[in-house]
């Protein structure tokens, strides 16, 4: 369709996440302050709880809400840099596909997501939770790769939206978080088991579904609708 | 234009939502297990229906404007959600009443559609706060089309997470005794449902009328007085 | 109170039960009736709008006559 006309869309998609990356990595400050919160929030939670250790669904339940205010942090942040220095204006001038600038700062977002993960997880293990991880964790690790990208996906879609708008700060949480609920709910049901300490290795099922088709679609979704979004 | 056939469909909303009524208090019998209390179900659940099919309708019509750009399907969008939202209040109020009744507390959790529809109208209770942040008219269009198009689709998927997280582990509150209705409560909850979609169109179409009827006084001013003689719309979905 | 009856046996009596079924029924309708008067207060703003139109528009066409009937000195 585009054949010698301009990049590839997976190069720009690539040539767009490796400038994320760079400037996160040279900046250092969307990562690092997702981590603090994460760990702060445990502590509120150690106090709001009154509880020393949290096992079974309470626990699955503390660890999403940390991660999804950790998340909100990320989400914010995203797209500033893009309207504030006139990014989106490069960006449609350019001979691109317009839908890999989503799948470039979903994937950015979902790599902030991880690295936050191989910290606050093992945190979480060690500061609230009863049960040991080491057993769950395939399962574990592979629930929260599907949350990830429900969050990435439905943070990038909300973030683009929201940073035309007036309230930029507010509109992004109140969209994102109903969009989100299905999602939430999955990964803390599907977790729930898995921090019971004897109970199953692997998520159930249902859950699994559930959350996988949640992504399909709305990835399906945010791919549809993203290129309305950046038309000036 | 959306005036005419409104006065057929007005009346036909009048009969229908009368019979329903009707039947619901001298032809559908009690239940066995609730009482008197469960005829709060033919007023609550067509109320809830309606609203879910609205946002989902609302979803379709702002699909349209992203494809054709006709600001015509942005504003019909626009209303569908707004009436949606009523819908999904009235839906919200009277299933806490239900609940209150049949449980003796105003707010259930162990009813997923109750708790479904909570999720669904967080967020379409954004979709006014979104439209009127962003001022340039056509993007706010492009935006709000956007959002009713994600969230249309969002509400089935919604249901069926909600209704697995709960299904196995509370019994369904605000439900009839298995679920089985008999034949005479059947078709007064079919006349009550008809007769709420029909309210629903009668109001949408209401609305429309009264909004293009604006936006024509409006155009008339502008094209005998001239373009600054027409105060500008503050908080408005129209685009002039 | 209500808990009670509740634990027993899920139907309330009838006399209890007919005023949450009189108010979920009386909800409905006033959502309705309150519509009815915001389109109420619409329709006499445009009516309202229509007839300074109308008067705006004579009052132009009268500018414009005595305009037209002034000698050009």
């Amino acid at each position: 369709m585009r054949e010698g006309r301009g990049p590839g869309s997976w190069e720009t998609v690539l040539a767009v996440l490796r400038k994320d990356l760079l400037l996160e990595l040279r900046g250092l400050e969307v990562v690092p302050a997702m981590v603090l919160f994460a760990l702060a929030t445990l502590v509120v939670f150690h106090f709001g709880l009154n509880r020393d250790t949290v096992d079974g669904q309470l626990a699955a339940g503390v660890l999403t809400v940390t991660l999804l205010f950790a998340a909100m942090l990320g989400i914010n942040r995203l797209f500033v840099a893009e309207r504030e220095q006139g990014g989106f204006d490069a960006f449609l001038l350019a001979p691109v596909d317009r839908s890999t600038l989503l799948v470039a700062k979903a994937m950015a977002l979902f790599l902030f997501l991880a690295v936050l993960e191989v910290i606050a997880v093992p945190a979480f293990g060690l500061m609230l939770l009863g049960a040991p991880l080491g057993r769950v964790l395939p399962g574990l690790i592979a629930m929260l790769a599907l949350g990830d990208v429900a969050l990435a996906v439905i943070g990038t879609l909300v973030s683009a939206i929201a940073v035309h708008t007036r309230a930029r700060d507010l509109i992004g949480p109140i969209i994102g978080l109903p969009l989100l609920l299905p999602a939430l709910i999955a990964l803390a049901r599907g977790v729930g088991p898995l921090m019971g300490g004897h109970g199953s290795v692997w998520p159930p099922g249902r859950w699994v579904l559930i959350l996988a088709l949640y992504d399909v679609v709305f990835a399906l979704l945010a791919y549809a609708v993203f290129d309305f979004l950046l038309e000036d | 234009m959306y005036g005419r056939g409104l006065r057929g469909l007005a009346i036909a909303t009048v009969l229908t939502i009368t019979a329903a009524f009707a039947l619901v208090f001298f032809y559908a019998p009690l239940d066995a297990d609730q009482g008197f209390v469960q005829k709060i179900f033919y007023v609550h659940v067509p109320l809830a229906i309606t609203a879910l099919c609205g946002f989902v309708f609302g979803g379709l019509l702002g699909g349209l404007y992203l494809r054709t750009g006709d600001r015509k399907w942005d504003i019909r969008s626009y209303v569908a959600i707004h009436m949606a939202l009523i819908f999904g209040v009235g839906t919200l109020i009277t299933g806490g009443i239900w609940a209150k009744a049949s449980w003796g507390h105003w707010w259930v959790w162990s009813d997923p559609t109750l708790t479904s529809f909570l999720i669904v109208m967080l967020l379409f209770a954004t979709y006014q706060p979104l439209r009127f942040s962003i001022e340039d008219p056509e993007r706010q269009s492009r935006y709000a089309s956007v959002f009713a198009v994600v969230a249309g689709a969002f509400v089935p998927l919604n249901f069926i997470a909600v209704r697995a997280a709960q299904g196995y582990v509370h019994p369904r509150v605000l439900t009839l005794t298995g679920g089985n209705l008999p034949g005479s409560m059947r078709l007064t909850f079919l006349i009550s449902l008809v007769g709420m979609a029909l309210l629903y169109v009668t109001l949408w179409k209401y609305e429309m009328a009264a909004k293009a009827t604006r936006m024509q006084v409006r155009a008339l001013r502008r094209t005998l007085l001239g373009e600054d003689s027409v105060a500008p719309l503050k908080r408005s979905a129209a685009p002039s | 109170m209500s808990a009670f009856i509740v634990a027993v046996a899920p139907a309330l009596p009838l006399h209890t039960a007919g005023k949450y079924v009189a108010g979920a029924y009386v909800v409905f309708l006033a959502l309705v009736l309150v519509y009815v008067a915001i389109m109420a207060s619409r329709l006499a703003r445009t009516e309202r709008e229509l007839t300074e139109l109308r008067r705006d528009v004579e009052s132009r066409r009268q500018v414009d006559a005595d305009r037209e009937r002034e000698p050009v000195a």
